[in-house]
């Protein structure tokens, strides 16, 4: 140790000692020895080395980019008006589905007042439509339908009055035939009906006729029916007011009586204005159902007027004005057989791949997250797992390397192959198995990181472990070893408290080296989407984002930053440790 | 020395087969949900045509899951030793068979990485060694760590940004461009050999900062020692000094630290090959792994291991080759 205490003696250049309080020289008539204490000035050897760090220009650069790096990382988030997970959304218009509209093929039903037309009765309606016959028969009796208007039917309940023999004729002998009846369905038997003292009858069936009187049950229609008023949808919703509309459209009249009510009537093609004596609009009635998307929404008559008559003209876009006067665009995009209107709606939106603005001086990314204060959170998480993983790797190396180096022999043999096994042990590989493995598991991002410091640590301790063995090698030879022997200290007590405690520097170089090592493998690991994940950010995930090739072509800022970071903080591991490295074994120096 | 030899090469085996158990140990310990989960996986796809039930056989077959993990690994083994890996779960041919056709891709890429590697850091190296602390060692000294410093998917990403994208010189990414089949056998290599010139740039610059600086330190070493003063003294010329004295000393780590490139170009390439999807043994292994390829990711493990056994043997070798010294002992 005393060859070392020489080495660490160095001539002190003239300091404020010699220079009087006043600032003026001291006299120098005092001579001064080689060996005086003012003179010989001895640093430690902890100083020496900070001496020699600090002259490295190298070392100092990269100690001030360490510094800006931890600032910005752990106090600049402090600051950010912003917090990790914040999303930024603005309002924008966009256009979107507001409404449906489709011709309508499928008929539906209207039940005249205290009538029923179950579904039974309908199955049956739509059998005998299908089989081309006017009548069919259910467990509610026998109906007849005939059509009024293309897609528009009458359905009617036959009540029988008189059946006929198998010959067609009726019998003579029933009181209740009058001879006039019968006359008045020979004349009319072609036909299939007859009017007779004002009441309709229908004949029905192939060979036994039956004569009966029908009577209104409901329609079945492709129409829809949509009253202007609120007030009025029941009425035209119902049974009577549909029929006669029909009824009058059928015939050609271009007004209505109804329930002492004078309506006028104007059809375009398959729709149609119903007007009532006032001339106001009563009633619309069309073939094309138009929906709201939402079944909140209410639909105003004069906007599916509007929209119906954009259909019948073949047109693909119109205006409409609503209550309140504004004035909107629409559109109407066809898909198949489904009429869908957009509408241009304020919609509000996450703001991705904002380029940098003033608010964000890095922009948004993918998620509308600002990305400077991600950077800020995501180099936290950076620089602690390179520090509790550097922390783990020098407890085990320490401890394998200090026991190796201490006992050597066959213990250090069999402890260095163990090693030397541990190092053939190919990194990516085993921790690419891990990272799907928690992506099976779904392991949730802080549990992720934490294991990620474990898995980093337990893989790379073996350089360590190496280290302290060779420095421990030498260093039990030494005479303070000997000393310590002798003296009967504790085999434990001898290696961590005098053999670890000189391995320190050197563990400290190489620790220092290390970290940017083990910051670019987390940030390859987050690259290749292994390491942190979403909502948590690390350097190398962030970048993950630029992994397509659309962003990394159109949006710089998502990538570029964070990779600058990277590449500062390992830069500036890597001069300080080889600042360290230099300034603790000068032998490189000369 | 041949005694020394056979004893490296058993104690490489000895390292072969338990770090392979080691690797066996942690696929076997992977919790059993996942393999089952897999095969359920690989029988729900429409494509597969077998039934989950027989791909939980085929694996608790492969890897002899109804026993335990020692008895387990000796069966991988009985069938490895024979050539035998088994079927690769997502490539769906013998993983052999797949390892044969991607490798020539990667060896290409990295022979002409290290050639380029060689020439350009070791001159670069002595050059700094030899003017230390000048503006020259300062600038190959950053310039060193930089590299060191560089991510790959930074480096490659700001590479594939700057030539691929604003300057259209080369093409994104793949081994080959579009009208490849159209072109004639020189046109092939050509285009070719455009489609690697980035990812080789990238391993390049990645790697030659690791062996300048190494160059540098024993140079620095063998420039300070006691013979070359001698030789200086003798008054022989500076081209004497450094190209007979000087530098065929530093041979003598820098082929011990070359040896360990080996299995790091191997490794390595791993990210630059899914940087620039080149269909090498790092892409095609990236990707069965991500997708818990079993066979594959042991076939993988095992091949790297061997190979850096075999580089350790190389550098012992090559030691004695090279320093006589170390012949006699």
């Amino acid at each position: 140790m005393s060859d070392e205490n020489k080495k660490n003696l160095e001539i002190d250049e003239p300091t404020d000692a010699q220079i009087g309080s006043d600032g003026l020289p001291m006299t120098t008539t005092e001579e001064m020895a080689l060996d005086d204490q003012r003179r010989i000035k001895v640093l430690s050897p902890g100083m020496l080395v900070f001496k020699r760090f600090i002259r490295n220009k190298l070392a100092v650069v990269g100690l001030i980019i360490l510094a800006i790096m931890f600032t910005f990382s752990f106090i600049g988030p402090l600051f950010s008006p912003y917090t990790q997970t914040q999303v930024f959304t603005g309002m924008s218009t966009m256009s979107r589905e507001y409404a449906g509209a489709i011709y309508n093929l499928e008929e539906r039903y209207t039940v005249a007042d205290g009538e029923t037309f179950n579904s039974a009765d309908r199955a049956a309606y739509l059998l005998a439509k299908g089989r081309g016959s006017s009548t069919f028969n259910s467990a509610n009796g026998e109906f007849y339908y005939e059509e009024i208007l293309p897609g528009f039917n009458r359905i009617a309940k036959l009540d029988v009055v008189a059946k006929t023999d198998p010959l067609g004729k009726l019998p003579t002998d029933d009181p209740a035939i009058s001879e006039d009846f019968i006359k008045a369905y020979e004349a009319n038997k072609k036909a299939g009906s007859f009017v007779f003292e004002d009441v309709l009858y229908i004949i029905t069936g192939p060979k036994v006729k039956t004569i009966s009187t029908d009577k209104d049950i409901a329609v079945a229609s492709t129409f829809v029916f949509d009253a202007y008023n609120k007030a009025d949808d029941k009425f035209v919703q119902s049974h009577l007011f549909k029929l006669a509309v029909a009824n009058a459209i059928a015939e050609e009249a271009d007004t209505l009586e109804l329930e002492n009510r004078e309506f006028t009537i104007v059809m375009d093609e398959r729709s149609g204005t119903i007007s009532d004596e006032t001339g106001k609009h009563f009633a619309q009635i069309s073939d094309i159902i138009v929906n709201p998307l939402d079944s909140s929404a209410f639909l105003s008559v004069d906007f599916k007027e509007t929209v119906r008559e954009t259909m019948n003209a073949r047109k693909n876009e119109f205006y409409f004005t609503d209550e309140n006067g504004i004035e909107t665009h629409y559109k109407i995009v066809i898909v198949n057989q489904n009429y869908s209107i957009m509408k241009d709606m304020p919609t509000e939106l996450v703001r991705t791949y904002e380029f940098p603005s003033k608010e964000h001086w890095l922009g948004l990314d993918n998620n509308g997250m600002d990305l400077l204060t991600r950077l800020m959170y995501g180099g936290r998480v950076s620089l602690m797992v390179g520090f509790v993983v550097i922390i783990i790797e020098m407890l085990i190396g320490v401890i394998f390397g200090g026991i190796s180096g201490y006992f050597g022999g066959t213990v250090d043999t069999l402890m260095m192959r163990f090693v030397d096994l541990f190092n053939s042990i190919p990194f990516y590989p085993i921790v690419i198995i891990f990272g799907s493995v928690m992506d099976t598991l779904q392991v949730d991002s802080t549990t992720r990181i934490f294991l990620l410091m474990a898995i980093l640590g337990l893989l790379g301790w073996t350089g360590i472990a190496r280290v302290v063995r060779g420095q421990i090698l030498s260093l039990r030879e030494q005479d303070f070893m000997v000393a310590t022997e002798a003296t009967g200290i504790r085999t434990s007590r001898r290696i961590f408290r005098h053999l670890i405690p000189n391995v320190m520097p050197l563990l400290i170089v190489s620790a220092t080296a290390g970290l940017g090592g083990i910051i670019i493998t987390e940030a390859t690991l987050g690259f290749l989407g292994l390491g942190v994940k979403y909502p948590l950010a690390s350097w190398g995930s962030i970048i993950n984002n630029a992994s397509s090739a659309h962003v990394m072509q159109s949006y710089w800022f998502m990538w570029f930053p964070a990779g600058m970071l990277i590449l500062l903080t390992v830069l500036g591991f890597n001069f300080v440790g080889d600042g360290l490295r230099d300034a603790y074994d000068p032998k490189m120096k000369r | 020395m041949s005694n020394f030899i056979i004893r490296r090469v058993f104690l490489g085996l000895f390292i072969v087969f338990f770090g392979a158990m080691i690797v066996y140990g942690v696929i076997r310990s992977l919790p059993s949900s996942y393999v089952e989960t897999v095969a359920r996986q690989r029988a729900a796809n429409p494509t597969s045509l077998r039934t989950y039930q027989e791909w939980l056989d085929e694996l608790n077959q492969v890897y002899h899951l109804d026993v335990g993990i020692i008895p387990g690994y000796f069966g991988w083994v009985k069938n490895a030793i024979r050539g035998d890996f088994g079927v690769s779960w997502i490539y769906n041919v013998p993983v052999t068979q797949k390892f044969k056709e991607v490798i020539p891709y990667s060896i290409f890429l990295n022979i002409i990485t290290f050639a380029v590697q060689i020439i350009v850091s070791i001159p670069l190296g002595i050059l700094a060694a030899r003017k230390q602390y000048s503006g020259v060692d300062y600038a190959i000294t950053v310039f060193a760590l930089a590299g060191l410093s560089l991510p790959t998917f930074f480096l490659a990403t700001l590479l594939k940004y700057v030539f691929s994208v604003k300057l259209g010189w080369f093409p994104l990414y793949g081994l080959t461009s579009r009208f490849h089949n159209q072109m004639d056998r020189t046109g092939q290599l050509l285009d070719m050999a455009k489609n690697m010139t980035l990812p080789i740039i990238t391993l390049m610059m990645l790697s030659i900062g690791g062996l300048m600086r190494y160059t540098r330190t024993n140079m620095l070493e063998v420039l300070n020692s006691d013979y070359i003063r001698t030789a200086r003294a003798k008054g022989l010329s500076e081209k004497v000094v450094i190209n007979k004295h000087a530098f065929r000393n530093t041979l003598i780590p820098l082929v011990s630290y070359m040896s360990t490139l080996l299995p790091a170009m191997f490794g390595g390439s791993m990210i630059t090959e899914t940087m620039y999807q080149i269909p090498g043994i790092g892409y095609i292994s990236f990707g069965a792994m991500q997708q818990g390829d079993i066979p594959f990711a042991m076939f993988y493990t095992t091949f790297l291991i061997l190979l850096t056994q075999i580089s350790l043997l190389i550098a012992d070798i090559m030691y004695a080759v090279v320093d006589p010294r170390v012949r006699v002992n």
